[in-house]
């Protein structure tokens, strides 16, 4: 089992991919780990919120993403 | 009471989705839309709209809960797009009925400045040298702000 990280707006730009699987369970800790340093500064900024399987994480320091989750790394947003 | 939240990757017809919408609400006072394109100037050559599939369309939804209670409506109407758009291309639609035009005018206003500064939407102009993100204006924050006053 794995946990899907994806990427949004120029976050995906920055990892190469919009989406990447990881080794699960993850932590904090541990998605900082994976995104490597770059990618690990803008996720610690906050400007860049997280959200496991569609909910945002209120403190990301708190992430407990289980085997089978995705985690999505959002940066600011603009539409309409 | 009707509530209706699209969001699509093909082109639409915002007059022809406004007909339809208006007479499903006889009786209504007051009606107002809003329609957002794609701008025709600067060196813009296209716009994508980058969305995310678990919370874009649940949050639209919220949103539009939101407003018809907000503004007591008879109906909304929004509709938007992602992918990507060319110059002159419709990107958003709102359209509200309500009993009087208070409400409808207002609950097109608060539907917008939440789509462009608090809905989940990533934005990119492709201009000659490549493409850009976009980044909210400040003037979008202090638009959103206006509301939670």
């Amino acid at each position: 089992m794995a946990v899907k990280l994806v990427f949004l707006g120029k976050l995906a730009d920055l990892a190469g991919a919009p989406e990447r699987d990881v080794a699960g369970p993850l932590d904090w800790d541990g998605l900082l780990a994976e995104l490597g340093p770059q990618l690990a500064a803008q996720v610690q900024s906050d400007k860049v919120k997280l959200a496991l399987d569609g909910a945002l994480v209120s403190d990301k320091a708190t992430l407990a993403a289980p085997d089978g989750s995705e985690i999505a790394l959002l940066p600011p947003v603009s539409g309409g | 009471m009707a509530i209706h939240v699209h969001l699509v990757d093909q082109p639409f017809n915002p007059g022809a989705l406004l007909g339809p919408f208006t007479n499903a609400h006889p009786g209504y006072g007051g009606l107002a839309s809003f329609i957002g394109a794609v701008r025709a100037d600067d060196d813009v050559r296209a716009l994508e709209l980058l969305h995310y599939e678990k919370m874009t369309g649940p949050g639209m939804e919220a949103l539009a809960e939101e407003a018809v209670h907000r503004f007591e409506l008879l109906g909304l109407l929004v509709m938007h797009r992602h992918g990507v758009m060319e110059p002159g291309e419709p990107i958003v639609m709102v359209a509200a009925c309500a009993r009087h035009r208070r409400g409808a005018i207002g609950a097109v206003d608060y539907c917008m400045d939440h789509l462009k500064s608090d809905s989940w939407f990533w934005k990119r102009e492709q201009r000659a040298d490549g493409w850009h993100w976009i980044e909210p204006r400040d003037e979008d924050h202090s638009d959103l702000a206006r509301w939670s006053k």
